[in-house]
């Protein structure tokens, strides 16, 4: 995509940056659970200079009009992770959102505020992150767990894995992306984005001596790392770039392709079969990938109990679409490929990049783009440790 | 215009419908597809799980050979998986040219190389920003007057908005709401619009996966739409192929009918719903064409015509 032209402000706009306050509505979702009473709206105006955070807004309004609405926030400086809201819809940290842009953001002109999702309200804003966020955080072990012998100094470790988890020790914790995360809202068992992405810090740590422990136990977790839908909501909510969907993206590819953790929710078998298909075809054919998927790789893998269930449990869905022709015999069954020489390409590609030593990979969080860096590319990954090295032990 | 197209693999394989639809109507739009049809598929966030180099190069070959396309504008896809999927691999791509130049080197045995920049739209893109709604407009043949449509985007086309170019200037993600109304049509805002089919753990969690799918097919049914439009197929697969299971799952019937969005713009200009594919859905469109009594008796004969 090519990088958008930087715009001026409008002419009609106020100028950026005014010291002049201006008058802000807020439209606060209070609920008082143990009141008894449904949650209901309030408007307050407050008056304060456009560029101020959402979050002074709202200690205005207390101040001024309320003393009773709830909000968590301490550092008011997007540190310490307390002030996770929902601002018009959109997780985000009130002390880290700018009351004008909040403002253009909204649907009529009234700055929306309510407490993040797929947590229990404790008051008004004030949402139980203990019962969700610091429970499932604590799940995946969240604490280094030490090689033997420990050294009689410190562990000496090479710069570029620390550079590999360094992504995930940017997260404040403050659960914006636990609220917006879509596998969640339909399975509150799913160990969640801050949890995963906190996972991988230990996962990555070449110091940690239960990689494999972790990553098979995330693996096997019905509600683990192959419960992502790969939505992208945790990356677009996170206000510290830690993208937890890679993170658990990282994870998986830890657990299948180096570890080869066989896992009973077909996350490794999926994938696999699909990466495979893509080889042997150029493109994927479906009919294949669902029994694949089930019963592994090979034809017998058809018959595997477990893809013998799926699609007799799939099977008036299948007939259906068979007999409303949107699945012809000949569709489904023959494979569609790409021309032979191309295929040859493909899976000579394949071969190139699979039998290198090790798995390149290119984290932008950490090497940032040409046009965002001084001086040649070369000293900037080498400055950076090189994150394309990733350690693959 | 000339595109690059890229109709990607499930339109090909459990969709034909959408590629046909499409290759239906581009010549309506005066849009000439060369079909890349040397390329693979885009990996769908799979390869890319899997191995990123693999997935970077892969889909630098596609976008190279995209770029050979003599006298193209840009490069079209259909699938909002595959614009994710490639952007990203894209997004990388342009970063460094150091990262590029590893990639092009081992596509330099192919005679191919990526050179960074390349335009990739959907169709839902193209539309609004190439085409143009006022052009739009202006084509419809038999507008979509009182019918009630629920814009379902898939996460991949929505989602992150700094990669997708979702800004202010390009509001991206409000296109599907511009084009239902410049087709006459009317939008249903519902709370599933921008949220996820879950079709990426349907081999995984089936439970979770249909719970998506029922809940989003759910709300828009309680929001009063008649049908939703969706630019991905892979959203269509567990919107309607799995609609049977979604609705056993969150227990209500749903019988929601999902178009793609070429076979939605096709209505529009005025092609006959068979051949848009419309009677190959799992879900029957009858609720979609019974504002015109002109095309009712078109669709579910299924006589077999059609590509
Ligand atoms: S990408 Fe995965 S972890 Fe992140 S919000 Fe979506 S389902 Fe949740
Ligand atoms: S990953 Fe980001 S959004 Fe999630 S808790 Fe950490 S800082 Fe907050
Ligand atoms: S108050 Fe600390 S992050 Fe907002």
């Amino acid at each position: 995509m090519a990088a958008e032209p930087l715009t001026t402000e409008g002419a009609e706009a106020s100028p950026a940056h005014s010291d002049h306050s201006e008058p802000f509505t807020l439209r606060i979702r209070r609920y008082d659970p143990e009141s008894g009473d449904a949650p209901y709206w309030v408007e307050h105006t407050i008056e304060l200079e456009p560029h101020r955070s959402v979050l002074e807004g709202i200690l205005q309004a207390k101040g001024r009009f309320d003393g009773s609405i709830g909000i968590r926030c301490s550092c008011k400086a997007a540190i310490c992770g307390s002030c996770g809201v929902r601002i018009n819809g959109q997780p985000g940290l009130a002390c880290h959102t700018h009351l004008d842009k909040a403002k253009r953001t909204s649907k009529d002109g009234v700055i929306e505020i309510e407490p993040m999702g797929n947590m229990p309200v404790i008051k008004d804003l004030i949402v139980d992150m203990d019962a969700v966020h610091w429970k499932k955080v604590q799940r995946v072990t969240p604490w280094l767990i030490n090689k033997e012998p420990i050294p009689e100094r410190e562990y000496i470790v090479d710069r570029e894995s620390m550079v590999d988890v360094t992504q995930t020790m940017a997260c404040i914790q403050c659960g914006a992306c636990v609220s917006d995360c879509l596998a969640m809202e339909v399975d509150p068992l799913f160990i969640g984005p801050a949890a995963l992405a906190k996972s991988y810090r230990f996962v990555g740590d070449p110091r940690d001596a239960q990689q494999y422990e972790r990553l098979k136990d995330l693996a096997e977790d019905p509600h683990g790392i192959y419960d992502c839908t790969h939505c992208f909501k945790c990356i677009e909510a996170c206000p510290k770039g830690v993208a937890p969907m890679n993170q658990i993206m990282r994870l998986r590819r830890r657990a299948g392709t180096d570890y080869h953790i066989v896992d009973r929710n077909n996350g490794e078998r999926h994938e696999a079969a699909f990466v495979q298909l893509i080889k042997n075809y150029g493109l994927l054919w479906e009919a294949e990938l669902l029994p694949r998927s089930y019963g592994g790789p090979s034809w017998f893998g058809k018959f595997h109990p477990a893809a013998g269930q799926e699609l007799l449990s799939s099977l008036p869905v299948i007939t259906k679409s068979v007999l409303r022709r949107k699945v012809t015999p000949m569709g489904a069954l023959k494979p569609h490929k790409i021309p032979a020489e191309d295929l040859k390409q493909v899976k000579e590609i394949y071969e190139t990049v699979e039998g290198r030593d090790q798995r390149l990979e290119f984290n932008l969080y950490i090497s940032g783009t040409d046009e965002n860096n001084d001086g040649p590319v070369s000293e900037r990954v080498e400055a950076t440790g090189d994150a394309n090295a990733e350690d693959n032990a | 215009m000339k595109v690059a197209y890229w109709p990607g693999c499930v339109s090909r394989g459990f969709t034909p419908e959408l590629h046909g639809s499409m290759a239906k109507i581009a010549p309506m739009l005066d849009i000439e597809l060369v079909e890349l049809d040397r390329a693979c598929c885009s990996g769908a966030g799979v390869i890319a799980e899997h191995n990123q180099e693999l997935a970077d190069t892969l889909n630098a070959r596609t976008f190279a050979l995209a770029q050979q396309v003599e006298g193209a504008d840009l490069m079209m896809n259909i699938c909002s998986t595959c614009q994710g999927a490639q952007g990203e691999c894209q997004e990388r791509l342009d970063a460094s040219a150091e990262y590029r130049g590893h990639v092009n080197e081992t596509l330099a045995k192919y005679n191919l190389e990526y050179r960074a920049g390349l335009a990739n739209k959907n169709f839902l893109w193209v539309l609004v920003e190439e085409f143009g709604l006022d052009n739009l407009r202006e084509r419809v043949q038999r507008p979509l007057t009182n019918l009630k449509v629920g814009p379902f985007y898939g996460c991949y086309i929505v989602r992150p908005t700094d990669r997708l170019g979702i800004d202010d200037e390009n509001p991206r993600d409000t296109y599907l709401g511009l084009v239902i109304e410049a087709l006459g049509g009317t939008v249903i805002d519902y709370a599933g619009s921008h949220k996820c089919c879950g079709f990426p753990i349907i081999t995984m969690n089936k439970e979770a996966s249909l719970k998506q799918a029922g809940r989003h097919l759910g709300d828009a049914v309680d929001a009063d739409a008649d049908c939703l439009v969706t630019p991905c197929p892979l959203c269509h697969l567990n919107l309607d192929l799995q609609q049977p299971l979604a609705e056993r799952t969150v227990g209500r019937e749903l019988n929601m009918p999902v178009l793609h969005l070429p076979q939605l713009v096709g209505l529009a200009l005025g092609v006959d719903p068979k051949d848009l594919g419309l009677s190959r859905h799992v879900v029957k469109p009858t609720a979609v064409v019974d504002w015109s009594t002109s095309v009712v008796a078109g669709v579910g004969a299924g006589d077999g015509a059609g590509w």
